[in-house]
């Protein structure tokens, strides 16, 4: 599928109603969301016939475009607002419309509770997520990564701050233990005024979207 | 919830040891259509639990999965397959629970999402 396509599908991706603040809710927007699925699709691993988990999947802009592309998807987040726009989201945005389904499911769960037996069972191809910034709770993004790691064989693909990027590249691969961690692009997230502590009507900020790659277990 | 998903879940409830396969109430099945992709089924069957598979399948009412499956049936029984793919990806779960085989405790499943939050005193 053509960048502009999917990314006009996606701009249909319904955004929080009331975000929350604890959960550092914001909604991938469509173009970056766009890239990243694009990115993964033509570059990397590739979607038709994959196994995803979407680690904190809100809205669903990244799972749901997943699907799109051809991928069986399994979103988790621990927000039920989130979710059920979410599946809003995965009839709205359905290219297919009343003919085919998505081959997507969510479930509610707290990312950062997932035992490692339940780690284990929900083994997929890739990982994508959005995780909080760590900007309220600091260190939940490393924390979701670290999930991540124990969910993907393949890779997982992730959204950090730029300014934190030498701390992730170390803590991926000493750490968490991927074989290889790079920065695929680095974005401007453009972060409309979402919360009342936002002082400015919108707010660029450099984010990096990175690729962690799987250290193949025999 | 689709029986795919409820393949990969299990109770993770501190100290539960009894914790897989999920039994399910369902109070509202629908059936829904998805693209048929036997690879996919292929990719897929190592990962399933297939008893778990089949007896949540037949507590749905849902006949038609054998015991066991042949390399022979998973690369050329279109039969097989497609019966495979309609229950594991078409047959979604909207409303009922899910019951952890040990305790009891049912996480509800609404409007097609279970509930897997646990309490303070669960985790």
């Amino acid at each position: 599928m053509k960048l502009k396509d999917l990314q006009s599908l996606l701009e249909d991706c319904k955004p929080f109603e009331d975000p929350k603040v604890e959960l550092e809710q914001y909604t991938t927007r469509p173009h970056i969301a766009s890239h990243i699925l694009h990115a993964i699709d033509n570059s990397y691993e590739g979607f038709v016939g994959t196994t995803v988990v979407d680690l904190g999947c809100g809205c669903g802009a990244l799972g749901v475009g997943a699907a799109i592309l051809g991928a069986h998807v399994l979103g988790i987040d621990i927000d039920e607002d989130a979710l059920a726009i979410a599946q809003e989201n995965r009839e709205e945005m359905n290219p297919w419309g009343e003919d085919e389904a998505l081959s997507i499911d969510f479930v509610r769960a707290n990312v950062l509770e997932l035992s490692p037996g339940m780690r284990d069972r929900l083994k997929a191809d890739v990982v994508i997520t959005n995780p909080p910034f760590g900007t309220r709770a600091k260190g939940v993004d490393m924390e979701f990564l670290r999930v991540a790691s124990g969910i993907a064989t393949s890779a997982v693909y992730s959204l950090h701050k730029t300014s934190t990027r030498s701390y992730i590249q170390r803590h991926a691969l000493k750490t968490l233990g991927f074989k290889k961690a790079q920065v695929v692009a680095e974005l401007r997230y453009d972060l409309p005024k979402t919360y009342k502590f936002h002082k400015k009507a919108c707010t660029d900020i450099a984010v990096d979207f990175w690729r962690f790659e799987v250290l193949s277990k025999q | 919830m689709k029986l795919l998903t409820h393949n990969l879940l299990e109770c993770h409830i501190k100290g539960v040891t009894n914790k897989y396969p999920f039994l399910v109430e369902a109070q509202q099945v629908e059936q829904t259509e998805v693209d048929f992709n036997p690879d996919f089924l292929r990719r897929m069957y190592p990962k399933l639990d297939w008893k778990a598979f089949k007896d949540t399948a037949e507590g749905l009412k849902l006949e038609g999965l054998p015991d066991s499956v042949t390399e022979e049936m998973l690369k050329s029984d279109e039969a097989f397959l497609r019966a495979f793919h309609h229950i594991l990806l078409e047959v979604d779960v909207e409303e009922g629970a899910l019951i952890c085989p040990e305790t009891g405790r049912r996480f509800p499943i609404v409007k097609g999402i279970p509930n897997l939050l646990l309490n303070e005193d669960e985790c």
